[in-house]
């Protein structure tokens, strides 16, 4: 017989086993320490299931997932880099794990240390003055950004200011973070060029605008040319300049946002520092801005004083909590240590291979694929698919037959203004004999579009299941296991 | 350091396949007069060894709730963590994967967040909930923006048992939004309900937290059922280990419940990272905010699962939508997952019940003492506020002394508990934890100053 190994941890229960990890409770019972009507009457339905299903049933799936440990993994805008296995060691430490975040400064030295510390470098390493840690993930701290830059406002008596510009091709937490924060999110067109297009702009920028979201690094792997004349232009309209720090790793050690004229800005230290992102998150958005906005951060803030660090909330102007404590602390832990690892020199090799893997990979594919903006790119590059249209497939069908080739395919239909697009990211992790297979990959896919159509359309072949039906589990929504009656 | 492959070789014959001369030739739209012309002024690298030493040194500067006996609570709980969850968690194809934008190669996190999810609904006795959220704080306040949205009412009460930093976020996040946040008082450490039915008539929603901030547990069913008069939505913040014993918000006609898993194999960590959840009704499922996973059939019939009912979600809606999440907590959510079902029923029943005996124990001991009393009568789960004459900081400072972190200290958020402290419980505190403490508690009463 074969196994059913697609069962679900609830379809692998049996009444009656179980795992030895606590004693018989041996006290009072409970309904003698709490009035009957609040005691539970029918308890939740957890698996009942023995230490090696358990183990089993997880290992097994784990096994169902590409990684980076496993996989190329050119997800662009995602920085898929190696996560060092010592940072998972260290944030593992009982020192760092097992300490409650509400003992007392005094009793917690190493781990204030270790964020007042990593504030200083974020600071250095964006040119920026002042550094808060709360935030638990980039679109968290485009919040804090977007709200310090409100409360900054509303202080001089800008409260009128009501728009926020944001290039077409940013990423759709910008936009949303403006709604969260009370602002109207406007447009700004991109140029043929991939840059933002100075004449929009000027038409868009007002004495309503607090601020302009831009992603530099753009989301299309370009430097922005015009920085420094952006910046000047919303400056001088009183506005502020906000910058996505998703794409960090393309500059980190290269240039500076504080030096190119950001004001405030967030970082992903599970793209740029590689703290891992756990099939989803854990994240962590640091903030970073310049001195004017400092007032306005996220309490309590880290500081030093003498020798001892302490947690200060005396900050009247500042926008409050944004988190419960002091931000995703383990997060931190890995971060000072990959950077502690790398050095100066490290961080900015980082910049350099992963923008050398990137103008690489782009320069084998160019051959056979359309480039959106074929000039020097960053980190990372897209691929505008239209002309797949000839071949009568699709960049999905790519993205799928890539997975039977062992690859994670690039980020596929963004940025949302190039059609049928893919964005890779190699980072600079990879080697380039990864770089040489991934594009023959890719190329042999475009062969295998006119020798055996149905073959792609109809990828993955080798994955545990075939290409799923998305439509019917958005109409019929199954959305937990339910026991048969 | 750095763990680049590329050997000076590759780089040579990769930019002459570019036909670069060198790596600045890609900087070229930079332009030179912001480019960084220094090294950065950042520590010098480090090997692996040398890592690895100072790193160590960094914590052996904290005192842990291993090297001390806590008491500690307030939103954070030290619980057995099973073994099995650091190895079978820490895999690195669950640490080095991402969103599981590909489904396909993606069913491992699929299913696991799916399970969670079941798990969710289970504990919390409701029919939906989502592929988790950053902590119980922000997590709350996604539950507040579901009731504020479509809503034509923009007043939310907020019970003043409810964690006071959850209460200072909720401010955060809304002020600019013009919401209004008005407290519903406590009487004997409970909620009051005489006259919520009137209070609540303009609210969008009504937030309270069970057991709440000073441990007790709150009558759930009488608040819905005042709230509901009003039309208000109902929104429960809940400790999931309650849960094993207490009856569960959807059980009592909550619309949302919303916590954080960290007790559920997920280390302290000084605050993070952790696991929030949202769980809701089916009706709500459409202003859910964050990943939803869902389950569906392959090209051949199979089931799987994928990331479902995405129109939601920023990536497509944009500014139109209702939350800006983009990432879950999904190692995180693993983590809760897989104790959950180490622990099964009988281990949850276990957990919760031992937390309620040993707090109750502990309790009786330091309030047979004298000066010691809780100023509360109401029920609690497996924390509690006792006040003594002497000023809590001074308090834990003798405590620490005698090797024990003392409850929290509520003179900030709660001044009106003149020397409030919040003692809590678990299964890892045991009978002698508890007796030498009540021996350590009495010492450090003798002098008040």
């Amino acid at each position: 017989m074969i196994v059913d190994d697609t069962a679900l941890i609830f379809e692998k229960s049996r009444p009656g086993r179980r795992t030895h990890m606590l004693p018989e409770p041996d006290g009072a019972p409970a309904e003698k320490l709490l009035p009957a009507k609040v005691l539970r009457k029918n308890p939740p339905r957890l698996p009942e299931v023995a230490e090696l299903e358990v183990v089993r049933h997880y290992v097994r799936l784990s096994q169902k997932s590409f990684s980076i440990d496993t996989n190329f993994y050119p997800l662009g805008s995602c920085t898929m880099k190696y996560n060092p296995k010592i940072n998972e060691k260290i944030a593992a430490m009982p020192g760092f794990a097992r300490i409650h975040p509400h003992q007392p400064a005094s009793e917690v030295q190493g781990a204030l240390h270790v964020m007042h510390e990593l504030q200083g470098y974020l600071a250095e390493i964006s040119g920026m003055d002042a550094v808060t840690l709360q935030p638990a993930a980039g679109a968290q701290g485009e919040l804090t950004g977007i709200l310090v830059i409100r409360a900054y406002h509303a202080e001089r008596g800008q409260g009128h200011r009501s728009e926020v510009l944001i290039p077409d091709s940013a990423h759709g937490t910008n936009p949303a973070t403006c709604t969260l924060a009370g602002y109207k999110a406007v447009s700004v067109k991109s140029n043929a060029r991939g840059g933002v297009d100075l004449d929009d702009l000027k038409k868009k920028l007002s004495d309503k605008t607090a601020a302009l979201m831009i992603t530099n690094p753009s989301t299309l792997g370009l430097f922005e040319e015009e920085i420094v004349a952006i910046c000047g232009l919303l400056h001088e309209a009183g506005a502020q300049v906000y910058m996505d720090g998703a794409n960090m790793n393309a500059i980190q050690g290269i240039t500076r946002p504080g030096d190119f004229g950001v004001d405030v800005m967030h970082f992903n230290l599970h793209k740029t520092f590689s703290t891992p992102h756990g099939g989803g998150g854990p994240g962590s958005g640091p903030v970073a801005c310049k001195k004017h906005l400092e007032p306005y951060l996220p309490v309590p803030r880290i500081v030093k004083r003498g020798e001892a660090y302490s947690l200060d909330h005396a900050q009247p102007k500042s926008i409050g909590r944004v988190k419960a404590f002091y931000g995703n602390f383990g997060m931190h832990v890995r971060c000072y240590a990959y950077i502690r690892t790398h050095g100066p020199d490290g961080l900015r090799r980082n910049a350099e291979n992963a923008v050398l893997n990137a103008n690489y990979l782009k320069g084998r594919v160019a051959k056979r694929f359309k480039i959106a903006f074929d000039r020097p790119c960053m980190h990372e590059f897209v691929i505008d698919g239209s002309p797949l249209r000839k071949l009568g497939i699709r960049t999905l069908d790519v993205a799928k037959r890539l997975l039977d080739y062992g690859y994670h395919p690039p980020t596929i239909y963004f940025p949302l203004i190039v059609p049928e697009c893919m964005m890779i990211e190699p980072t600079e992790s990879e080697n380039r004999e990864t770089l040489d297979a991934f594009a023959e990959a890719l190329m042999k896919i475009l062969d295998e579009a006119k020798s055996d159509p149905d073959l792609v359309h109809h990828a993955p072949h080798t994955m545990p299941v075939g290409r799923l039906d998305e439509l019917k589990a958005a109409r019929e929504p199954v959305v937990r296991y339910q026991p048969p009656a | 350091m750095d763990y680049i492959q590329n050997s000076p070789d590759d780089a040579a014959a990769m930019l002459k396949a570019v036909g670069a001369k060198s790596v600045d030739d890609f900087f070229q739209s930079i332009p030179k007069q912001i480019r960084l012309n220094r090294p950065l002024n950042l520590p010098p690298g480090m090997t692996e060894q040398q890592l690895l030493a100072h790193m160590a040194e960094l914590a052996a500067r904290n005192r842990t709730t291993e090297s001390c006996t806590s008491f500690l609570g307030g939103g954070a709980y030290s619980h057995f963590i099973p073994s099995l969850v650091e190895q079978v968690a820490g895999r690195g194809e669950w640490v080095t994967s991402y969103t599981p934008y590909q489904a396909e190669a993606s069913q491992g996190t699929l299913q696991s967040i799916f399970e969670y999810q079941t798990m969710i609904c289970e504990l919390t006795g409701l029919d939906v909930a989502n592929a988790s959220h950053y902590d119980g704080s922000t997590a709350l306040a996604e539950a507040v923006a579901m009731a504020l949205d479509h809503s034509d009412r923009n007043r939310i009460l907020v019970s003043a048992g409810v964690n006071p930093q959850y209460r200072e976020v909720l401010r955060t996040m809304f002020r600019q939004l013009g919401v209004e946040f008005v407290e519903l008082s406590t009487f004997e450490g409970a909620t009051t309900t005489s006259g919520l039915t009137e209070f609540a008539a303009a609210a969008a929603a009504v937030v309270v937290q069970s057991p709440n901030y000073f441990g007790v547990v709150e009558d759930l069913a009488e608040i819905s059922k005042a709230a509901k008069a009003a039309g208000a939505r109902t929104i429960a913040s809940v400790n999931p280990v309650s849960l094993g014993l207490l009856e569960p918000p959807g059980a009592c006609g909550f619309d949302v419940a919303v916590g954080d898993a960290q007790p559920f194999g997920i280390e302290t960590s000084y605050g993070g990272p952790w696991c929030g959840f949202i769980a809701a009704r089916l009706e709500l499922i459409r202003k859910m905010p964050g990943r939803l996973v869902g389950q569906t059939v392959d090209d051949k019939g199979r089931r799987g699962f994928c990331l479902t009912l995405q129109a939601r979600e920023q990536h497509i809606r944009r500014e139109k939508a209702s939350s800006n999440i983009c990432t879950n907590q999904a190692l995180m959510a693993l983590r809760a997952t897989i104790t959950m079902s180490t622990l099964g029923r009988e281990g949850l029943r276990r957990m919760a019940t031992l937390s309620l005996q040993r707090a109750h124990e502990l309790h009786d001991a330091v309030t047979s003492l004298p000066g010691v009393s809780r100023p509360h009568r109401a029920p609690f789960f497996h924390e509690f506020v006792i006040q003594t004459p002497v000023d809590p900081a001074l308090l834990n400072e003798r405590l620490l002394e005698r090797g024990f972190l003392g409850g929290v200290d509520l003179h900030q958020s709660y001044p009106d508990l003149r020397n409030g402290v919040l003692l809590c419980a678990t299964e890892r505190t045991s009978k002698a934890d508890i007796e030498r403490f009540r021996a350590a508690l009495a010492e450090s009463l003798k002098d008040p100053r």
